[in-house]
C-alpha cells in the first residue's frame, strides 16, 4: 500500500455487524482494491438513526457525538449503506445548533463520509471491478441512498463490469420495499403490502438474484422471499462486487 | 375583538417584531412592480411558431383548431363546423363589436342570437381576449361582449382568436390586461380555458365532457 | 370508518382487507405517476419553477399580515365582501348567514377541501339548506356520505360498479333498466342531474386555489367546468379559502399554476382556470350579484414561524399522495380525517392536535418520494420527524417502544457493552436458525415474523471477526 493511500474508516453499520459481517469484509476488499488503507474504529456502534427517526433527539445526538469522536482524523468514512450514510451526511448537521462547534464537527464529518459504492466511483474513480458473480440480477434502489445521496447509476455501472452477471431492471425499482426501520414492525400490515408489491416486480423480471445497497431493505425482502418459498437470492451489492458468491445468500444456509 | 382583529394580532405576533412598516413597503413595492418570474421558452417565437404550439397543445387535450386568413370567412367556418358536428344552425354570441360586424349571412341559414347562454343553446361563439401558446389556452374576459356563460353552458364552444392576440405566455396576457383595465383592476371573470370539459374521477378514466362543453373549436384568424 | 384520527390501526386493517379498494388503488395509482413524469419531462424549466414557487410562498408567509390586508382592500374595491373566521364555527356561521339573507334553499358547491375541514355540508343541511356537490368525484362521495379519499380525486378509492350502484339508488326518477355499465354513461347521467342543480341553485360555494393580493382575485382550477357553473349561475358566489392561499401577483400565480396541474394530473394546464374578482358589473348579462370571501384560520396561524411553517406552502396538488407507497397501500380514508397521505400526516396534527392523530406521522418509512415530487418543495419527511419529536417530548408513543428504544440507546452509547451484547445476540440467533439461515419466529419480534422470516446472523459479529483476522 503506497504511503499516500487514503486512510478510510469503515462504518460497519449495526445490521452488518450483527447479521452479516461478510458485507463488511466485502466492503473492506473493495476499498483495499481501490487503493485505500482501511481501518475499523473500535468505538462505533450505531449511527443513531432509530432514535432520530423516533423523535428521540437527545439519544440521537449522544450517538452522533460518539460517532463524530470515533471517526475523527480519517480521510474518509465509508458505510456499506445509504441509510446510515445519509444519517451521517444529511442529518448529523441538523442535530446540532447552527453555528456551534459541534455542528461544525458534524459538518466536517459529513463532508468526508460516503456510501460505499458512490465512494468507489466518485472519489476513488473506480469504473469497474475484477469480479465474477454468476447471476441474472435485478437491483433495488434503497430510498436513502437514492433520494438522500443520489446514488443511482453508480451501482449499475459497477455491476455491469461483473463477469457472469446480467442486470435487468424491475418496474418501480425506486419505490420503497416497506422496511423503514421500526416502521416495519410498528405497521406490519402496511409494510407487508408494500413488500408484496415490490417482490411482484422483482419476480416479474425473472431474475434469480436481488441486489441492493442496504442490509435493512435486503433482510426485509429476503425474509419475505424465503417465507414465500421463492428461489430468488438476496445479496448486498458489496458482496456481488467483491465476487463473494460462496457466502450463502441472505436468509439462506450453505 | 372581532375575528379579523384577533387573526391579524395573532399573525403579527408570529412575525418579527418592529418590522411592520418595512415589510409593508416591501410588499407594496413588489405588488406595484409585479415582476415576471421565469417564463418557459416553449411558447416564445414568431406567429407561425405560436400558432403551431397552440394548435398542438389544444388538439392534445381534445380541442380542435382551424386557421383562416380572412375574418369574414368566420361565419362560413362556424356553419361548416356546426354541420360537421350535426348541430342545429344556431349560435349564441355576445355584443362583441368584431363578432357583431361579421357577415353572418355568409354562413348560409345560420341563426345568430345575442345575449348570455340559455339552457337550450347548443353552440356559442365568443371572441377571445387572448390566447396563450404555451399551454394551448384561450383567455376570455367577462362582460356583455362575451358573457361568461357562453364559455360553459352550450355543448359546443367556438372561439375566434386573432393571431395578433396569441401570445407565448400568460405573462404577456397580464401585460395586455393591465393596459386594458388599469393597474390592479380585473374584469369580473377571466377564464383560462384549455380544451373541452373533462373528468377522470371514475377509475382515472378520461371522459369528455363532464359539466362544460363537449367540443371546443378555436378559429385562429391571421392578419386581422 | 372512524374519523377521529386515532383509530388508524383499525382503519388500516380494514383498508388492507378491502378488495375493491385494493383493486382501485392498484389500477389507478400508477397512472398519476406516469402522467406527472411525462409532463415534467416536457417542460425543461419545471424544477426551476418549483424553486420559484417555493420562494413566492415563503415570501408571502413572511409578510402574511400585509398581504391579507392588501388582498382584502382589493376585494372591497371590486365590490366584494370579506369575512374572517378563526374557527370552523365562525366560517360555518358566516356562510349560513349569507345563505339565510338571500333565503337560499339550494347551494351548489365546487370542490373545496376546506369545506370538508369545517363540515359545511352537514351544517347547511341541518339548517334547512341543501348542499349539492358538483365535482363528479365529490358528488359520488356525497351520495355515499363519505369523505374524499384523495385531495384531487375524491372517489379514487371506488370502482365503476360501486358508482353505478350509488347512481341507481339516488337517481330513482330515471329508467331502472338504463345501461350504466360504461364510465361515459355514468358521467353523462351525472351531467344531466347536476345541470338542473346549477340552474336552480341560489348560492354557489367554491374553494380557492389562490387569492391574488394585487387584484383581490380568487382563482379556482377545475377540469370539469363545474366550478364555473357553480359560481356563475346563482345569485351569490361564496369563496371559502384559508389564510395561506395568498399569492402576490398575477405573475406569481402563473408560476405556481405552471407546477400545479403538472404535479396533480400531469396536465400542462387544467382545462379551466378561472380568476374571479367581485360581483357582476354594470352591463354584465351573467354572474353573481354578490361575491363573498370567507377566510379561515383554523389553527394555521399557530404554525407560522415554527418548524412546521413550510406546510403552509402546500397547494393541494396531491402529488405526494400519488407517489406515496403507504397511501397507495391503504387509501385515503385510513388517515381518518380530511387530508390524507403524506401532507395529511403533516397537516392533520397541526389542525386537530397531535394527540388526536398520533399514528399519522409514524406511518411513514421516510422513503422521501413525497418531498422529491412536491412542487412546493415541502420537506415532508422532516416535518413528520418533527411531529415524532413532539410526540416523544409529550410521551405520546407506546411505552414499550419508548422503553425498548431507551434501553437500546443506553447500550449503544457503551461500545464495550454493546460489543458483548451483539456477540451474544448473534450467537443465540444463529444457533436458533438451526442451519436454515433464517428464523420463522422470534420472541418479541412478531411484528417482523408475522409476515416474513428473520434472516439469521452469520454467527459472529463483524467486530469479533475483524479482531480475529488482525490477530
Amino acid at each position: 500500500m503506497p504511503p499516500d493511500a487514503p486512510r478510510v474508516a469503515l462504518f460497519v453499520t449495526c445490521l452488518v455487524d450483527l447479521f452479516r459481517p461478510s458485507v463488511g469484509f466485502a466492503a473492506v476488499k473493495l476499498l483495499e482494491d481501490a487503493g485505500c488503507r482501511v481501518e475499523v474504529p473500535e468505538a462505533q456502534t450505531c449511527c443513531g438513526q432509530p432514535a432520530y427517526n423516533s423523535g428521540d433527539k437527545a439519544d440521537a445526538r449522544a450517538l452522533a457525538r460518539q460517532v463524530i469522536a470515533a471517526f475523527k482524523g480519517y480521510d474518509y468514512v465509508v458505510a456499506p449503506s445509504g441509510s446510515c450514510g445519509g444519517m451521517i451526511i444529511k442529518h448529523y448537521p441538523e442535530l446540532f445548533e447552527t453555528g456551534t462547534a459541534e455542528q461544525a464537527a458534524a459538518q466536517e464529518l459529513a463532508a468526508r463520509t460516503h456510501e460505499l459504492v458512490s465512494f468507489l466511483t466518485r472519489v476513488m474513480g473506480v469504473g469497474k471491478v475484477e469480479a465474477q458473480f454468476p447471476a441474472r440480477a435485478t437491483y433495488h434502489d434503497s430510498c436513502s441512498g437514492l433520494r438522500e445521496l443520489g446514488v443511482r447509476d453508480e451501482p449499475r455501472q459497477l455491476l455491469a463490469s461483473v463477469a457472469g452477471l446480467s442486470l435487468r431492471e424491475m418496474t418501480d425499482s425506486e419505490v420503497c420495499c416497506g422496511f423503514g426501520g421500526t416502521f416495519c414492525v410498528k405497521y406490519p400490515g402496511i409494510s407487508d403490502k408494500m413488500l408484496e408489491k415490490k417482490l411482484k416486480h422483482v419476480q416479474a423480471t425473472g431474475a434469480d438474484t436481488l441486489i441492493a445497497g442496504d442490509l435493512g431493505c435486503l433482510m426485509n425482502m429476503a425474509g419475505k422471499l424465503k417465507r414465500q418459498g421463492s428461489f430468488v437470492k438476496a445479496r448486498h451489492v458489496a458482496e456481488v462486487l467483491a465476487g463473494d458468491y460462496l457466502t450463502p445468500p441472505i436468509a439462506e444456509a450453505e | 375583538m372581532s375575528a379579523r382583529e384577533t387573526m391579524f394580532t395573532r399573525i403579527r405576533a408570529r412575525l418579527p417584531a418592529g418590522t411592520a412598516a418595512q415589510r409593508a413597503a416591501a410588499v407594496d413595492e413588489r405588488l406595484a412592480r409585479h415582476a415576471r418570474n421565469l417564463v418557459p421558452a416553449r411558447g416564445a417565437g414568431d406567429e407561425a411558431h405560436r400558432i403551431g404550439v397552440f394548435t398542438a397543445m389544444m388538439e392534445a387535450v381534445g380541442g380542435t383548431v382551424e386557421t383562416l386568413d380572412d375574418v369574414n370567412d368566420v361565419p362560413h367556418a362556424v356553419a361548416a363546423y356546426l354541420r360537421r358536428g350535426n348541430l342545429p344552425a344556431h349560435v349564441r354570441r355576445g355584443v362583441d363589436p368584431l363578432l357583431a360586424r361579421l357577415p353572418w349571412h355568409r354562413g348560409g341559414a345560420i341563426e345568430v342570437a345575442e345575449g348570455r347562454a340559455e339552457e337550450s343553446d347548443r353552440a356559442s361563439v365568443t371572441r377571445a381576449f387572448a390566447g396563450v401558446a404555451e399551454s394551448g389556452t384561450i383567455i376570455q374576459i367577462s362582460g356583455p361582449e362575451n358573457p361568461t356563460t357562453l364559455n360553459f353552458l352550450p355543448e359546443a364552444h367556438i372561439v375566434l382568436l386573432e393571431a395578433s392576440q396569441l401570445f407565448g405566455s400568460y405573462e404577456e396576457v397580464w401585460t395586455k390586461l393591465r393596459a386594458a383595465m388599469g393597474e390592479g383592476n380585473m374584469p369580473r371573470t377571466v377564464n383560462m380555458i384549455s380544451g373541452p370539459s373533462r373528468t377522470a374521477d371514475i377509475e382515472q378514466t378520461i371522459v369528455r365532457p363532464a359539466h362544460g362543453p363537449k367540443n371546443m373549436h378555436v378559429i385562429i384568424v391571421r392578419g386581422s | 370508518m372512524d374519523m377521529s384520527g386515532a383509530a388508524f390501526p383499525d382503519n388500516v386493517s380494514r383498508a388492507l382487507a378491502d378488495g375493491k379498494l385494493q383493486y382501485a388503488m392498484t389500477e389507478t395509482g400508477p397512472r398519476f405517476i406516469q402522467k406527472r413524469a411525462k409532463a415534467r419531462e416536457a417542460l425543461p424549466e419545471f424544477d426551476q419553477l418549483r424553486d420559484q414557487a417555493r420562494d413566492i410562498k415563503d415570501h408571502v408567509l413572511a409578510n402574511l399580515d400585509v398581504y391579507l390586508e392588501r388582498y382584502e382592500a382589493r376585494v372591497r374595491a371590486s365590490g366584494g365582501q370579506v369575512h374572517w373566521a378563526e374557527t370552523p364555527d365562525q366560517a360555518r356561521a358566516a356562510i349560513l348567514g349569507i345563505c339565510r339573507k338571500v333565503k337560499a334553499r339550494l347551494v351548489t358547491k365546487g370542490k373545496s377541501m376546506i369545506s370538508e375541514e369545517i363540515d359545511l355540508n352537514q351544517h347547511l343541511a341541518e339548517n334547512g339548506v341543501t348542499p349539492v356537490e358538483t365535482d363528479l368525484g365529490e358528488y359520488i362521495i356525497q351520495l355515499r356520505n363519505e369523505r374524499p379519499s384523495h385531495i384531487i380525486a375524491p372517489a379514487v378509492h371506488l370502482t365503476r360498479d360501486q358508482v353505478e350502484a350509488d347512481f341507481r339508488k339516488a337517481h330513482t326518477h330515471l329508467d331502472p333498466n338504463r345501461d350504466l355499465t360504461e364510465i361515459p354513461s355514468l358521467v353523462e347521467e351525472a351531467r344531466a342531474v347536476l345541470r338542473q342543480k346549477y340552474l336552480a341553485a341560489d348560492v354557489g360555494v367554491t374553494g380557492a386555489n389562490f387569492l391574488i393580493a394585487e387584484t383581490g382575485t380568487s382563482i379556482i382550477v377545475t377540469n370539469e367546468g363545474n366550478g364555473d357553473l357553480t359560481q356563475n349561475l346563482p345569485r351569490v358566489h361564496i369563496v371559502l379559502a384559508s389564510i395561506e392561499k395568498i399569492v402576490p401577483t398575477l405573475e406569481d400565480a402563473s408560476t405556481i399554476l405552471r407546477v400545479l396541474a403538472r404535479s396533480a394530473t400531469g396536465q400542462d394546464f387544467s382545462n379551466y382556470t378561472t380568476l374571479s374578482t367581485g360581483p357582476r358589473r354594470a352591463g354584465d348579462l351573467d354572474g353573481p350579484d354578490e361575491y363573498h370571501v370567507v377566510i379561515l384560520d383554523n389553527g394555521r396561524v399557530n404554525v407560522l414561524g415554527t418548524e412546521f411553517q413550510d406546510m403552509l406552502r402546500c397547494i393541494r396538488c396531491g402529488a405526494c399522495l400519488n407517489h406515496c407507497p403507504v397511501y397507495n397501500a391503504i387509501g385515503g380514508h385510513a388517515y381518518g380525517w380530511v387530508y390524507p397521505g403524506p401532507i395529511g400526516a403533516v397537516v392533520t396534527p397541526a389542525l386537530i392536535g397531535i394527540e388526536n392523530a398520533p399514528h399519522l406521522p409514524n406511518a411513514s418509512t421516510f422513503c422521501g418520494r413525497c418531498e422529491e415530487v412536491c412542487p412546493m418543495r415541502i420537506p415532508i419527511p422532516r416535518m413528520l420527524r418533527h411531529w415524532r419529536e413532539k410526540e416523544f417530548e409529550r410521551h405520546l408513543q407506546p411505552a414499550a417502544m419508548r422503553w425498548g428504544l431507551g434501553l437500546w440507546a443506553w447500550v449503544a452509547r457503551r461500545p464495550a457493552l454493546y460489543r458483548r451484547a451483539t456477540a451474544l445476540a448473534a450467537r443465540i440467533l444463529a444457533n436458533q436458525g438451526h442451519g436454515a439461515g433464517r428464523l420463522a419466529s422470534v420472541p418479541f419480534a412478531s411484528g417482523w415474523t408475522q409476515n416474513r422470516d428473520l434472516p439469521a446472523p452469520q454467527g459472529k459479529t463483524f467486530h469479533q471477526l475483524w479482531k480475529e483476522r488482525r490477530r
